[in-house]
């Protein structure tokens, strides 16, 4: 039973899962994007935000936007962070990265997809003319995949804004819509029954109540509406009707106490007592701290009591009585273990979040006996989204605690990298600029020579290609010439030969030119290899010298900053959580102290009920008596 | 007391029919209240957690430096995946065992950074290991090897899973 009170849960609500209707693109291009999704397909909606939101901040600041790997997918990635902040129940948020899907310019599905999402997000937040607003929007195409989940928010938006005799031909479409069979009988019945038409109403939820299905959800709401047919003609006095309607309820779904009580009251409308005391004996032995329990433990003698049967209704009235006694001391119980902060840190408890059955899972603590009486409180809306707030704000608590760690280990980090680099970097750099230049000396002396060739091949100039023993044999030749010149008259043979020297010389670096232009070209084109691989390494050490200064230096002013913001969302985060726990814990006392006051009702009107039977049964007895 | 004790039962369960009428003294609008606190501590805290972010890659991994290998499932993959095993220049760099959530989050197109570090320019030795089971439900160990090269931008290395179809490669690179 306890687990189709979640399914119900699940039924009335729509929870953060139905927010993550995020799917992968085809041929994804942006690899965080995909690691956004990766978690937001697990549930972990922070990190799904955090990732998706630096990323978008990134591509924003971009220059050339369609450079950029999320270009593909941003349209996509902008309403999947609306997605993912819903499902993280920023609503706020959402509602504003949602609304620049809408005002930006994109196709039409695509944009009446955001208005859906939109439109729901207000209704969930009991906004419901936002809601239609928003709804009245929707223009063209809307995609195929959203077309009756559109059009039954748009029911239940109508419904909501009190518009039944509009809502209820919406839902009429709905009847056959694969996943809302049930829903839209369901709520077809209630606004034709708002609407005024009766008949119609209850042909509705009749329709709904007698539904074919496997599936859980729909086989609870089909119950949910025969509860509320069946309710209806035990009001209206129409027992048999009431009984028939009221026997359809399965006897182990989230309605089957309920509905066994009413079965009983519609027997008993019709005075058959033997016939109510059927359904009330099976709820009496049900689970004690359920209400209708609670009622079927005084209809039983009640019913015993119209059969004239006062002796056993006046035994069952106290054991009743004694029933009653021992939930009001466990409920006192209770209370006092809310009071203790027991209840909260039960909620809090981590295994209990790894189980999609916590709730269930919550009632077999011994140390939280509250949680006993509270499965339906912890079912409503109200609770569920206070109790989802403190299990994030307790998240958030630890997520900033292990910040403030990171930080203590990042400074760590930077005092021993100072340690270390800071008495070689001097040494460092002193190699380095001798170094330098050198470097910088033999690139001028590349540039020129480079300069020089190029000049050559417009204007030749074959004396720079001279070897350098030939550099040499001609310094010798000239000086010879300059000895012969100033000595005036020679022997006409020296200075032939001197000048055949020359000649020689001239010759054999004139004809050789163009080998040698080329060759010294090609040792240009080698040389510039390695002088690549000298600039590549000069680059290299420039980097890593940089990243040697960086990888401790000008981090001392954004640890600060963030030690002040962590220290400011703590303290905000240390309030809210008190107060949202005090929230939850009034939420908890204040059910428990409603259940106990009805159950200490139950008492009197149990007492009454065993001082008047035992006089019924001790009369009865003087009849019998006197007859005799 | 039949009359008092049937009020009482018919209006007990009208109430317990309107899940709404759970009416907590705790209003409506102290809870809008918090919420709205609660929604604007996450803004906080979500910014505080993108700057962190910055910090720490811009601290222990910085581009010149940095590789980052992403696991992810080729499209319509259905086979089970138990573990990945990650060396980088014959170091075990990360092992990853995969519960079920995680499994299903690649098969649906998920991307998973498995790990994050730092390397030299040039040339690195990397292995995947992985193990799983078949469609069939057989198991299985596969072990690939690559060379991947770091230059001075950040490097991400796509590590994409196969089945072990026939003439399929179980372990393929993608470029990010």
């Amino acid at each position: 039973m306890p687990r189709s009170i979640l399914i119900l849960v699940c039924l009335l609500f729509a929870t953060s899962a139905s927010a993550a209707g995020s799917y992968a693109p085809n041929g994804l291009k942006d690899v965080y994007f995909g690691e956004a999704l990766y978690h937001a397909f697990q549930g972990n909606w922070f990190q799904a935000v955090a990732r998706l939101d630096t990323e978008l901040g990134q591509y924003r600041g971009v220059d050339e936007p369609a450079l950029d790997t999320l270009y593909h997918h941003v349209g996509h990635a902008e309403f999947a962070v609306g997605d993912f902040e819903l499902a993280y129940r920023m609503h706020h948020r959402a509602g504003r990265a949602i609304s620049a899907v809408i005002e930006g310019n994109v196709e039409e599905p695509v944009r009446n997809e955001a208005v859906y999402r939109l439109a729901r997000l207000y209704f969930q937040k009991d906004q419901p003319e936002n809601a239609l607003h928003a709804l009245e929007r929707i223009r063209g195409t809307v995609p195929a995949s959203i077309r009756d989940d559109l059009a039954f928010l748009r029911g239940q938006i109508l419904m909501a804004n009190g518009r039944f005799a509009e809502a209820a031909p919406v839902f009429k479409e709905l009847r056959s819509a694969k996943g809302l069979e049930g829903f839209a009988g369901y709520n077809l019945g209630i606004a034709l029954l708002k609407e005024g038409k009766e008949q119609n109403g209850r042909e509705s939820l009749d329709r709904t109540g007698q539904i074919l299905s496997d599936s859980r959800s729909t086989l609870a709401i089909k119950d949910k509406s025969n509860l509320v047919l069946g309710y209806k003609l035990l009001d209206e006095n129409a027992g048999e009707n009431a009984k028939l309607v009221l026997d359809r309820v399965r006897l182990s779904g989230p309605f089957s106490n309920r509905a066994l009580l009413g079965s009983g009251w519609a027997d008993a409308s019709q005075g058959l007592f033997e016939r109510a005391l059927v359904p009330w004996s099976i709820l009496a032995r049900r689970e004690v701290t359920d209400p209708a329990v609670q009622e079927a433990l005084l209809a039983v003698p009640y019913a015993y009591g119209k059969l004239s049967v006062h002796g056993r209704a006046a035994l069952l009235y106290g054991e009743a009585l004694e029933s009653f006694g021992r939930e009001v001391d466990r409920l006192g119980a209770s209370i006092e273990s809310v009071r203790e902060g027991k209840f909260l840190q039960a909620l809090a408890r981590e295994e209990l979040k790894q189980d999609s059955d916590w709730v269930v899972k919550l009632r077999n603590l011994p140390e939280t006996p509250e949680t006993y009486y509270l499965l339906e409180l912890m079912a409503s809306h109200d609770f569920q989204e206070s109790l989802k707030n403190y299990l994030d704000l307790n998240e958030l608590r630890k997520k900033l605690a292990a910040w403030e760690g990171d930080l203590d280990a990042f400074e760590d980090v930077i005092e021993r990298r100072r340690a270390y680099y800071q008495p070689l970097l001097p040494e460092i750099d002193l190699a380095f600029r001798q170094l330098d230049s050198r470097i910088r000396l033999r690139l001028e002396q590349r540039d020129l020579i480079e300069k020089r060739l190029h000049a050559m091949l417009t204007a030749p100039r074959p004396d720079y290609l001279a070897t350098a023993g030939e550099r040499v044999v001609s310094e010798q030749i000239a000086r010879l010439e300059q000895a012969l010149a100033a000595n005036g008259a020679a022997a006409p043979e020296v200075e032939e030969r001197v000048a055949r020297l020359r000649g020689v010389l001239v010759w054999n670096i004139s004809t050789q030119y163009d080998r040698r232009l080329t060759d010294a070209y090609k040792d240009l084109r080698d040389l510039n290899q390695e002088v690549d691989r000298l600039k590549k390494q000069y680059a290299a050490f420039v980097r890593t010298r940089q990243a040697a200064t960086q990888s401790y230096e000008g981090y001392g002013d954004a640890i600060r900053r963030q030690r002040t913001l962590i220290a400011s969302a703590q303290e905000k985060e240390t309030v809210l959580m008190a107060r949202q726990g005090n929230l939850l814990e009034t939420m908890a006392v204040n059910e428990l102290t409603k259940r106990r006051e009805r159950l200490e009702q139950f008492q009197i009107t149990a007492r009454f009920a065993i001082a008047d039977s035992y006089d019924r049964a001790a009369k009865a007895q003087n009849q019998k008596g006197a007859a005799q | 007391m039949s009359k008092i004790t049937k009020l009482i039962v018919l209006g007990i369960t009208a109430f317990w029919l309107i899940l709404p009428a759970y009416a907590q003294e705790a209003s409506k609008e102290q809870v809008k209240g918090l919420d709205e606190q609660v929604q604007e501590i996450k803004t906080d805290v979500l910014s505080i957690a993108a700057e962190l972010n910055q910090l720490e890659e811009k601290l222990l991994y910085p581009s010149d430096t940095q590789i980052a290998i992403f696991v992810s499932m080729a499209e319509g993959e259905k086979f089970r995946l138990d573990a990945v095993t990650i060396e980088l220049d014959g170091k075990s760099v990360a092992h990853h065992l995969y519960m079920f959530k995680e499994l299903e989050a690649l098969q649906k197109g998920g991307v998973q950074r498995i790990y994050v570090g730092n390397v030299r320019t040039g040339e690195h030795a990397l292995r995947v290991t992985v193990i799983g089971k078949t469609e069939g439900g057989s198991d299985f160990q596969k072990v690939e090897s690559f060379t991947v090269t770091k230059d001075i931008e950040p490097r991400l290395v796509g590590v994409v899973l196969a089945g072990t179809g026939i003439g399929s490669k179980t372990v393929t690179l993608k470029e990010w």
